[in-house]
């Protein structure tokens, strides 16, 4: 997936590359070029550290600090992603990254009916506080950063999180939190949503709202172009469309009085890397210098720091192949590669059986590897953005930073990215993506070797992480016992009073964190904003 | 019913997996093959996606499933089927669907298994041959 679409003569000579993006590359670049394209040092790049960024946020880049890995974890029961937890710490990773699994996501607890065969099975079954308890326990909060994998109930699990740093004894100003909390790109591409679009915009505004007034280290929304670029769009719409996204999110919280400058320093990113190399490089640095001036020239930011594109570059899911599964360690190594040459602070690597499987512990350690290897070996923290300058690079990026514009503006042109996702507007345009992409692969214009070039030869064979059913029962049992244990009138009470606050249209943060740390469960939590917003419709594209 | 209509054709994604890529790029390839195609949209229990293979009058009736979970929910369906008398559609599940699945989904009665990566052309014959032909008898 991802590669660029290549039209040879009789030879076999390239006669032209076009690239998803739809940028032609030329065979040769000069000089001339970067005329061409208006290229100006001080304005389209700037030192590193400097406005507009386009070579990296920090002056020196890896030479100050290495990037944070952080790989996806997070199975079954809470006590297995603990000691998957402790695991990666102890080989050196410097983040965490949960996974959750469906019902979760979907705001169900593990004995509700939609959860029958779902309980654990692509990431941690969350129930109750009692849950993170145990996920969490021996983790230092204080020193450790935490990305939660969830969007439709990100409020929920913030809450949780701070209830069980506080549980814990560290103080919510310490403790560092990443809830991926970006609704629309759900409705988009990934599908885990539950309230209709404008109340879950509502649910993230309070998110931030709250973060800027309780939680000075947390990042309350990780904004993903990455799901979007999965589910069929181009590099181009993949940044375009993430841009639109982080506008509805800072409209929602300017509506309630506040200043982007306050705010907006926290948003990250998580984009995608797989496919062309180039398209990608180019894609990042365009991405860091538009990031800096729409803020400074739409919203009047000023502080340098809240300008900073920050965020998790990695992949790449779509690029790994189920067909020839080795060469997905192959391209996990060079979406890595991409990763450094593109000044990622964060990253993390799809496991070469992610085409299977959730990670097998050797496929995240393998993954984990390559990142150090890079680093450590083969020199990519020598010198900050090692590819500046290049008459290509350079030239690529000025047109990447066109074709960003362009698709921004059709998305503005029918209101927004709010009214691009109700109408289904995006949705259908992302299908198409996908659908001519495909296409292109079973007739052959683009390849994939493996799949539909150089096929011979045989297969490894892929070790499933297993499923275990029991990781069920036992979680259903315990959940049984804690409804039993628990003071069920002070749960009622949270919950009235959460429900209370959604319908007046309170932050309905301080009220989720009360319901937390009484032990209301997910699904309780959950359902009083079913009740309140209702339930999302998609549009229909076809 | 004869060939001058177009074949109608259910896709439907059970289960709460958001994963809808297939699904939809499925649902474009049969359209371009002039057939008419209904999507349930995602987060769909067997019992509404058997509501709208009755309601709509479809000929053919495809799951999209990447979870896992393919034999339990494809064993509901074909339960369900047959107590709405509907034994005369033609029954596909797509999705990643290990190669050893594939005959005990098939024993169950379903028509046609198409794993992630079966080509269109492939999904397209199958359809065309086969759908008619089961509703008529």
């Amino acid at each position: 997936m991802g590669v660029a679409t290549y039209i040879k003569d009789e030879k076999d000579a390239v006669k032209e590359v076009i690239l998803q993006s739809g940028i032609k590359i030329k065979p040769v670049y000069t000089p001339k070029d970067l005329e061409e394209v208006g290229f100006k040092y001080e304005e389209d790049l700037g030192d590193p550290g400097e406005f507009p960024f386009t070579r990296a946020i920090h002056p020196l880049g890896y030479r100050s600090r290495v990037w944070t890995v952080r790989q996806y974890t997070g199975f079954g029961t809470p006590l297995e992603t603990n000691n998957r937890f402790k695991l990666m710490i102890s080989h050196g990773q410097t983040g965490l990254n949960v996974a959750f699994d469906l019902p979760t996501q979907m705001g169900y607890d593990s004995d509700h009916p939609m959860a029958e065969g779902e309980v654990g099975r692509v990431g941690m079954a969350v129930d109750s506080l009692e849950d993170f308890q145990i996920a969490f326990e021996g983790i230092r909060l204080d020193k450790i950063g935490t990305g939660l994998t969830i969007n439709a109930i990100a409020s929920v699990m913030l809450a949780m999180y701070q209830a069980v740093a506080e549980h814990y004894g560290y103080k919510k100003t310490e403790i560092s939190a990443t809830p991926q909390n970006d609704i629309l790109k759900e409705m988009i591409g990934r599908g885990a949503w539950i309230y209709p679009v404008e109340p879950s915009v509502r649910l993230i505004g309070d998110t931030i709202e709250y973060s800027v007034k309780e939680l000075p280290k947390c990042n309350p929304v990780s904004v993903c172009g990455y799901h979007i670029r999965e589910s069929g769009c181009t590099p181009a719409q993949e940044i375009a469309y993430a841009f639109l996204i982080a506008f509805a999110y800072i409209e929602e919280v300017k509506r309630r009085g506040y200043e982007p400058e306050e705010f907006v320093g926290r948003f990250t990113f998580n984009l995608n890397i797989y496919g062309n190399l180039w398209e990608n490089v180019a894609k990042f640095r365009a991405a860091r210098k538009l990031w800096a001036r729409l803020l400074r020239e739409r919203y009047k930011v000023k502080d340098k720091r809240a300008l900073f594109l920050r965020g998790i570059f990695g992949g790449g899911g779509s690029g790994m192949t189920k067909q020839q599964p080795e060469n997905n360690i192959i391209r996990g190594a060079y979406y890595a590669l991409t990763a450094a040459l593109s000044g990622a602070q964060t990253t993390a690597l799809c496991s070469f059986d992610e085409a299977y499987t959730i990670p097998t512990p050797r496929a995240a350690l393998l993954s984990l590897r390559t990142f150090q290897i890079l680093m450590e070996e083969i020199g990519l923290r020598d010198t900050v953005d090692p590819l500046g300058g290049s008459y290509f690079i350079e030239t690529l990026t000025k047109q990447m930073e066109e074709k960003i514009l362009e698709e921004m503006e059709k998305v503005e042109k029918i209101g927004g990215m709010v009214e691009a996702v109700k109408s289904g507007y995006v949705q259908k345009e992302v299908a198409r993506q996908a659908y001519e992409y495909e296409r292109k692969l079973q007739k052959g214009e683009i390849v994939k070797v493996g799949v539909n070039k150089y096929t011979e030869g045989v297969d490894m064979e892929v070790e499933l992480h297993p499923y275990d059913e029991k990781w069920a029962e036992e979680q259903i049992k315990r959940l049984h016992a804690l409804k039993k244990r628990r003071d069920n009138k002070e749960v009622s009470r949270c919950l009235k009073e959460l429900k209370k606050a959604t319908e007046e249209g309170k932050n309905v943060m301080p009220y989720l964190v009360d319901a937390c740390k009484a032990y209301a469960t997910v699904g309780e939590m959950a359902d009083v904003f079913r009740e309140v917003f209702g339930e999302h419709k998609e549009p229909s594209i076809f | 019913m004869n060939g001058s209509r177009k074949i109608r054709v259910l896709i439907g994604k059970p289960g709460l997996d958001g994963h809808d890529r297939g699904a939809k790029v499925v649902a474009f390839a049969l359209k371009d093959a002039g057939m008419e195609v209904i999507y349930t949209g995602l987060h769909q229990t067997v019992e509404s996606i058997v509501n709208q293979a009755l309601q709509e009058d479809v000929d053919v009736i495809g799951l999209s499933i990447m979870s896992g979970a393919h034999i339990p929910i494809t064993r509901k369906l074909m339960d369900l089927l047959r107590r709405e008398g509907l034994t005369d559609r033609l029954v596909l599940i797509g999705g990643v669907i290990p190669n050893k699945d594939i005959e005990s989904l098939k024993a169950m009665g379903v028509d046609g298994v198409f794993p992630g990566g079966t080509y269109f052309d492939q999904i397209v014959e199958f359809i065309r041959a086969n759908a008619f032909k089961k509703r008529l008898g």
